[in-house]
């Protein structure tokens, strides 16, 4: 019994190192901006940069919108691809894949020459076009994770009895899917959702290609020019995730009757 | 005119036809059962009359109104289902309140109704819980409130009881009694334990290959099976072969023994024709009182203790023979190898159509 518990505390360990150990040099570098002692400069440099606001806020509005319409997106399909259309379930899982092995960079060339100038829907030509060709892009690639999220937590509730419930008890479609499934699947929407936000923010060759002041090309930018602000930034990027899997856990918690239901 | 008629209904799954030209009228308060075995066609009926399945040929009309057009939404019936159903992002009173709320009640008459309701199924005090913290046996009380609430035309049971221990079930089925007796609440039960339909309904549909194979109040049923199914499918019954001796005296050989049987039992059947006859394992008796007038004997094969009841199986000249005796104590049931004597009134004997 001990020696299992000593190769478990091991294995812990070792993971711990492998996770930890970079994180906390990465730390410690961008820690090391004032020569001879550890400061907080290079963070401040980056709080400093007016870009730094100006590009995050730009990618968390986009982040927020492919949330909003990713959301809006998915889950009536998942609800009626497990509902009225099982036959349909290959094709949808395999649509959802192709993000993974289709490049961002394929994508937004595809986009850019389907909608360029001289195009017959020219969304480049406008700021909001590009915008709105940006948030297809970001919902193409949380596709296959959206997706997913959702179908798990639909797969934890009887969608087709608890519809039938609601039926009976003379709700319309709008209802059924807002008041009975919606909320029972809000954990799983809420994983995409946080994913999307993780993917939007830090995604690099889509705003760069569209030409958007987005946070990610702004990342490379700083990366390519200064030293110590790129690791500040990364520890940044990380307690971003971390807020994300905390509220992520909050969620959960305070959804009580779905929750508990599983 | 009935307030819920099923005139010739049919339905198929592509070229599998589950349910075959189903005719029946239920009379307004009534409590119908639908029984029968797994894949029967008794849920398809159920979910037809819901909405939730449109049939293939026929009519379904609630209150002389043809529900072919209306869907599940617009009919106003309730369903209760086998797996609760309850919405588990809602509390009790919240799940009950959903359909008042969809219908736009107004808060005052919902808080009414569902008080109203939680009373009913004596839950008043977990309104403000989840599903998930209660029962099997409370939430499906809870989902019969939800059901009851909205005021149904009719009220639709779809095996609610399957999934719950055999103690909750027998109170659970008694309160679904009563409390459908207290509001006097058309209601259809689907079911394959024929317990629970004997025990609860006004009538009993006993349903087979998508067929009615018999209609008829439970005793109806149980005493007077209209076919070999219904006689097999609904409680034990001791099957013998036998052969009409005279028609007009109304006497037939069974098991080496000639009886007479009350004459409307022949069926008609002539001379020398081959009949099957049935025996309840509860008409025979070890003991002869004064109205048995038919012994049988045989050697007992299978002595089984049930608790009130000792099953006991005898070989009477090939065929097998079950009957019941109450457990006494005091008395030493009869042993396996034994030879034993069975006594039986012949006006018991049931003749079962081929």
């Amino acid at each position: 019994m001990i020696g299992k518990r000593f190769w478990s505390w091991l294995a812990v360990f070792v993971a711990a190192v492998y996770f930890i150990v970079p994180l906390l040099a990465t730390m410690e570098f961008s820690m090391r901006m004032r020569r001879g002692t550890y400061s907080f400069d290079a963070y401040r440099s980056v709080f400093a940069d007016q870009r730094f606001a100006e590009t995050f806020s730009y990618s968390v509005v986009m982040a927020l919108i492919t949330i909003a319409i990713g959301a809006l997106l998915i889950v009536p399909t998942a609800y009626w691809v497990r509902l009225r259309m099982p036959y349909l379930r290959p094709v949808v899982e395999f649509v959802t894949l192709l993000p993974l092995v289709v490049p961002a960079i394929v994508i937004i060339f595809g986009y850019l020459r389907l909608y360029n100038s001289s195009s017959w829907l020219p969304l480049t030509n406008t700021d909001m076009g590009a915008n709105a060709l940006l948030v297809f892009g970001f919902m193409t690639m949380s596709l296959p994770y959206m997706y997913r999220a959702v179908d798990t937590a639909m797969r934890t509730i009887d969608v087709a009895v608890l519809t039938e419930a609601a039926e009976s008890l003379g709700a319309r479609w709008p209802t059924i899917l807002f008041r009975c499934i919606f909320p029972n699947v809000l954990t799983g929407v809420l994983s995409g959702a946080f994913i999307t936000f993780a993917i939007a923010v830090g995604e690099y060759t889509m705003p760069s290609l569209l030409n958007r002041p987005a946070f990610g090309p702004y990342l490379a930018l700083i990366g390519a020019n200064k030293a110590y602000e790129p690791p500040a930034l990364a520890m940044i990027a990380f307690a971003m995730t971390w807020v994300s899997i905390i509220l992520i856990n909050i969620t959960t918690r305070l959804q009580k009757g779905a929750a508990g239901a599983r | 005119m009935s307030y819920l008629e099923l005139s010739h209904v049919q339905k198929s799954f592509g070229p599998v036809k589950v349910v075959h030209d189903f005719n029946m009228s239920i009379e307004e308060g009534e409590f119908v059962s639908f029984l029968g075995p797994s894949g029967c066609g008794k849920t398809t009926v159920l979910r037809m009359i819901a909405g939730f399945e449109n049939p293939t040929g026929g009519t379904i009309k609630i209150g002389g109104v043809d529900q072919a057009n209306l869907k599940p939404n617009r009919r106003n019936i309730g369903m209760v289902f086998q797996a609760y159903a309850l919405f588990p992002n809602m509390t009790v009173a919240e799940n009950v309140a959903f359909g008042l709320k969809v219908a736009g009640a107004s808060k005052p008459d919902i808080e009414a109704r569902v008080k109203e309701m939680l009373d009913l199924i004596h839950l008043g005090h977990l309104a403000e819980r989840y599903p998930y913290q209660m029962s099997g046996g409370q939430q499906q009380r809870v989902a019969l409130a939800r059901a009851l609430a909205n005021k149904p035309k009719v009220l639709l049971l779809d095996e609610p009881l399957s999934a719950l221990d055999a103690k909750i079930r027998v109170s659970l089925r008694e309160e679904i009694r009563a409390i459908q007796r207290k509001l006097g609440i058309t209601t259809i039960f689907v079911t394959h334990d024929q317990e629970e339909a004997l025990s609860i309904s006004d009538r009993i549909v006993v349903m087979n290959a998508g067929i009615a194979d018999q209609i008829g109040t439970p005793s109806d049923i149980y005493n007077r099976p209209a076919t070999r199914f219904v006689a097999g499918f609904v409680g034990t019954l001791n099957i013998l072969e036998a052969k009409v001796e005279n028609r007009d005296a109304a006497t037939v050989r069974v098991a080496g023994r000639s009886i007479t049987i009350p004459p409307a039992n022949l069926n008609g059947a002539g001379d020398g024709a081959a009949i099957t006859v049935a025996l309840r394992p509860e008409a025979l008796s070890l003991s002869k009182s004064p109205s048995s007038d038919v012994a049988l004997d045989g050697r007992v094969t299978s002595v089984n203790f049930l608790g009130s009841v000792i099953r006991t199986r005898m070989d009477v000249e090939g065929q097998q023979v079950s009957f019941d005796m109450f457990n006494n104590p005091g008395l030493q049931p009869p042993q396996i190898g034994d030879i034993a004597t069975a006594h039986f009134k012949a006006s018991d004997v049931l003749v079962i159509p081929n």
